[in-house]
């Protein structure tokens, strides 16, 4: 499954939202209905998920975490701590 | 009758006191229960006293980096955490004047730090779950304020603000946050008190005496159960009359 994918999956599943409004520009506070709790657990589900470029478990410091407002922000911001070319 | 079937729970300072009663009450209400202490020893006694297998000890020091993390793993390895009662607690009494910083930092450090510490992690697994209940042991001292306790009353006061932010952070899923205030209890911790010291405080007890760990545990065992499911962010005094 591409990393993509497996965003918006754990997306859909943390916030119950419809696959449709999942698109890359969708902010998780305004446009996916999202409090700070939910996007707390939105990035503890994306640690659990994906790995780090060295096969540890990704780590998303709070400071990180402030700055992934929309779907594309998360999905960049794990490909680029994998090493994947976004 | 409050039924705890199939309910996993986590109480630390299981040993002595309150905590042992809190253990007992829950395992005979059906809980399967965590007991955290520092003594292998008293915990294997207590597992013993609870009908078989509710009880699993676990021995580690509060205070030992990365003891919240052992503890919630150990919970979750039976099966999940749905009740936590952060009970463990020291005194090191003095006076202001004479209090070292290492009796402040201790009194804090066991009573405050480490109960943050845990509450952390298990919120955790409570939020996925969408349920929970914890309950923090506070006391009277902490609202009232006690001579010779400058560092248990204001760690104390500080637990009791901690549940109730707590209850405002997780109260939109359904996790639940109260906590206990025990007046004067027959324990090891007020039979240290000089005779002088323990008289005084009775008169200020309207029911006129001590009151016992089980009954401290009785108020624990139903904020912990469902039957206090629209009680949350509440201090509930268990204290014989004596603040009111």
């Amino acid at each position: 499954m591409s990393i993509d994918q497996k965003v918006k999956d754990i997306i859909v599943e943390q916030l119950g939202v419809n696959p449709a409004e999942v698109t890359a520009t969708a902010t998780f506070d305004g446009d996916l209905g999202a409090d700070s709790l939910d996007i707390m657990e939105l990035v503890l589900a994306f640690e659990e998920a994906f790995q780090d470029d060295s096969g540890k478990a990704l780590e998303i410091p709070d400071e990180d975490a402030a700055k992934i407002k929309t779907v594309g922000d998360a999905i960049n911001y794990i490909k680029e701590k994998q090493g994947v070319a976004t | 009758m409050i039924d705890l079937q199939g309910r996993k729970a986590i109480v630390t300072g299981a040993s002595r006191g309150i905590g042992r009663a809190t253990v007992l009450a829950l395992a005979g209400a059906g809980a399967s229960v965590l007991a955290v202490a520092r003594s292998a020893d008293e915990l294997a006694k207590l597992a013993g006293e609870a009908p078989a297998g509710r009880v699993t000890p676990f021995a580690c020091d509060l205070l030992a980096e990365g003891a919240a993390q052992a503890i919630t793993e150990a919970a979750s390895a039976l099966g999940g955490i749905d009740i936590l009662v952060n009970n463990a607690g020291v005194t090191k009494d003095g006076l202001l004047m004479r209090m070292s910083e290492a009796d402040w930092d201790l009194v804090f450090n066991l009573n405050l730090r480490s109960a943050f510490l845990l509450t952390q992690k298990v919120s955790r697994v409570m939020l996925k779950a969408r349920s929970g209940s914890v309950v923090n042991v506070v006391s009277v001292v902490g609202q009232i304020g006690n001579a010779g306790q400058v560092n248990y009353t204001a760690a104390k006061a500080g637990l009791e603000a901690f549940t109730k932010s707590c209850a405002r952070e997780l109260a939109s899923r359904q996790i639940r946050v109260n906590a206990v205030a025990p007046g004067y209890i027959d324990t090891e911790m007020t039979r240290v008190l000089a005779d002088v010291a323990r008289d005084g405080l009775l008169t200020r007890v309207p029911l006129g005496r001590a009151g016992t760990a089980d009954e401290v545990a009785a108020v624990i065992l139903f904020l912990a159960s469902d039957a206090a499911r629209y009680v949350t962010g509440q201090v509930w005094r268990v204290d014989g009359g004596m603040v009111m």
